[in-house]
């Protein structure tokens, strides 16, 4: 079945065992209300399960979503597991719970963007834009 | 008394002569109704004071489920606490009793809610991280090490498994020579809020209701002092609900655990009377006042008519109410410690029974010593600084307040009937339209949020170029995990391991013959049986639960 290719894809994904969907869930409508085709995981994602769903559904970019405190050592292990998969160009996005000052070690580890609750709708989208503008 | 025909007419007159002269703007409640400029007699003039507002103690219980309410004994003070390991947490709680917190609440770690142990691979990263890590007995035991079980009530915040932790504060308290009959406090135990809003769950729905069913049926005979399950809406409301919303489900599901108990051929006033309830305390005052009187009368309607109840205490709904997280801002987060001093309040007029009040940091961490100590403050600067606890229910009689008591009543009444009539709560978790329905209306909120409509103070007005908070965060140490690890490796080395074997066989006969068990239960836990060794027997049984697809 052919995919349309001007679709972006976007895994909305519940790493650990935090159980919170309520921004997961927002963001993915917001997301979907945009055109694009967001895949939701459901919860307690192992890091393996989400990179190969990830491979599986073909997506364009990996949304995390926590609140339990963990976003620095998952976000670690994510992005060693997707380097192994030569995945490295694939953008990771993290939302939830997140301190400012993880906000720089996030994007050290080689997070693209961090969303902290409440991020507004704009800069979410102005991210998928400027990623995905077509030129 | 003034004539109601004449206050009519004056306010007629008012609104011609005076209201209508100036322009002014709309209000409504959350739930669409559009509210008067001013409430008077006239509106409450179907209202019967003796038959729906009555006295404080008494059916329907509109002003508190006790006669002298505050005067009698103030609300307990219960600030949910725990993290790390099982000493911190001890630490932790002594701490919060020398400054005047009340009575204790557990927050336990995800693994151990989810019935993990800490050497579990999977969980390495979030041991000890949202609360304690509670592998074996052992670590119970530390936690309640010089905390004597017969002179305080412990809160437990958990549910699958929960029959577990039972277990473990029953042979904590056996131990310290203290009764099973005399220990007290609360489980929360409320599984079916766990599939539409907090994802803790562990098995299908049908085994999990036996689980709730097997707790309330044992604590009647053994456990009498404690509340069964603690039922909420406080996560419904925190993951997007509306305040109609939040006691819908919290009644539904109310309902579901009663139909349960009284399938096992228990009678209403054996058990009623030890459900208690969690709902959320939220910013818009008088709704949220008038929330907590709607929903202790309904209750007590519906215990009475519908389950056909003889013991008033049946009829009692015995609140908890914590201040809504999703209500502080991480933007100047200050800010938070004014929203949680009018949370608080809400709270103690409302009538709770007991109140969890959040600190200013909860957009970022769990609490510091210093922003909790501040949370517990302000409760007691409410509680004896102001006059709230002076009289029960010291805004009952506002006009507004009564019309709004009056309408929640209706909202949530009319919204109950309408889930009942597709099939009732359990079908609506099933088929996965309660959680469609509290991620619509979050995202609605969140809309409402992002345009400004709902005014979020430093958030979406007023707001400043001011940095992110950069004050001092709860840091979780460094050794939980290995701490834990040691310990859990001590225990299984030192337990003994064939009496184990034989309890976990013994707890998956009886989960599979479908009698009581909190009996096997028990027995393991005192062998040391971990919560991880214990759980896995049961999902062998049991299943796991499967997510639908959103």
């Amino acid at each position: 079945m052919d995919r349309e290719k001007s679709k972006i894809r976007v895994l909305m994904a519940k790493p650990g065992l935090d159980g919170h969907t309520r921004g997961a869930k927002v963001v993915a409508m917001l997301l979907r209300d945009a055109g694009m085709e967001v895949v939701y995981t459901g919860l307690r994602q192992s890091i393996d399960q989400i990179v190969s769903t990830a491979i599986q559904e073909d997506v364009d970019v990996i949304a995390l979503s926590i609140l339990s405190g963990v976003h620095i050592p998952l976000s670690r292990k994510l992005m060693a597991r997707l380097k192994e998969e030569g995945l490295e160009n694939l953008p990771v996005i993290v939302g939830g719970i997140i301190p400012t000052k993880d906000s720089a070690e996030l994007k050290g580890i080689g997070v693209a963007e961090v969303f902290p609750i409440h991020s507004s709708f704009e800069s979410i989208l102005g991210f998928f834009n400027e990623r995905f503008k077509k030129d | 008394m003034d004539d109601l025909k004449e206050i009519e007419k004056k306010k007629e007159n008012w609104e011609k002569e005076l209201l209508n002269q100036k322009k002014y703007s709309n209000a409504s409640t959350s739930w669409g109704d559009d509210l008067e400029v001013v409430y008077s007699p006239d509106n409450l003039k179907d209202t019967h004071y003796s038959k729906e507002i009555g006295f404080p103690g008494d059916f329907p219980f509109t002003r508190g489920v006790y006669p002298s309410m505050y005067r009698g004994r103030l609300w307990t003070m219960r600030q949910y606490a725990g993290f790390g390991t099982p000493e911190e947490s001890n630490a932790h709680f002594k701490y919060l009793m020398e400054h005047g917190n009340m009575g204790l609440s557990v927050a336990f770690d995800l693994p151990s809610q989810i019935g993990f142990d800490s050497d579990n691979p999977l969980v390495e990263d979030d041991v000890g991280r949202v609360g304690v890590a509670v592998d074996t007995l052992r670590d119970m035991e530390i936690i309640f090490d010089g905390i004597p079980l017969d002179k305080i009530t412990t809160s437990f915040t958990i549910n699958p498994t929960a029959p577990i932790i039972l277990a473990m504060y029953m042979a904590v308290g056996e131990k310290q020579g203290v009764s099973s009959k005399m220990i007290g406090g609360t489980l929360q135990n409320d599984i079916l809020k766990e599939y539409m809003a907090r994802g803790t769950q562990i098995f299908p729905i049908e085994p999990s209701l036996r689980l709730v069913g097997d707790i309330i049926e044992y604590c009647k005979e053994n456990v009498p002092r404690m509340n069964t399950v603690s039922i909420c809406g406080y996560h419904m409301r925190e993951a997007g609900c509306s305040i109609i919303h939040e006691v819908t489900y919290c009644l539904l599901d109310a309902i579901a655990y009663i139909e349960l108990a009284l399938k096992r051929g228990l009678d209403i006033d054996d058990f009623a009377p030890r459900l208690s309830f969690l709902m959320g305390c939220g910013m818009p005052l008088f709704e949220e006042v008038a929330k907590f009187r709607a929903a202790r009368r309904l209750w007590a309607k519906i215990i009475k008519d519908r389950f056909k109840a003889k013991k008033p205490e049946s009829m009692k709904m015995r609140m908890f109410s914590g201040c809504l997280g999703t209500a502080f801002m991480g933007k100047e987060p200050l800010n938070n410690i004014s929203r949680a001093t009018i949370m608080t309040l809400v709270a103690a007029l409302a009538g709770c029974n007991a109140i969890h009040t959040p600190s200013y940091d909860e957009p970022y961490e769990i609490p510091t010593e210093e922003s909790v100590l501040i949370a517990l403050r302000t409760q007691q600067i409410i509680a004896h600084e102001t006059d709230v606890t002076s009289v029960a229910d010291p805004m009952g009689g506002s006009y507004f307040l009564e019309h709004l008591t009056n309408r929640i009543e209706e909202e949530v009444e009319k919204e109950m009937a309408r889930i009942e009539e597709k099939g009732g709560i359990l079908k609506a978790i099933e088929n996965g339209s309660v959680q469609r329905e509290i991620a619509d209306q979050a995202f609605e909120l969140e809309r409402k949020i992002q345009s400004g409509e709902k005014v979020l103070v430093g958030v979406n007005r007023y707001v400043t170029d001011q940095k992110e908070y950069e004050g001092e965060l709860h840091q979780p140490s460094k050794d939980i995990l290995e701490n834990q690890l040691l310990r859990l490796k001590k225990v299984k080395e030192e337990r003994d391991n064939e009496a184990v074997k034989q309890a976990l066989h013994e707890i998956n006969n009886v989960a599979s013959d479908g009698s009581n068990l909190m009996g096997p239960i028990l027995s393991a836990v005192k062998a040391y049986a971990t919560v991880g060794e214990i759980c896995d027997v049961l999902r062998n049984v049991f299943g796991e639960y499967q997510e639908s697809a959103w």
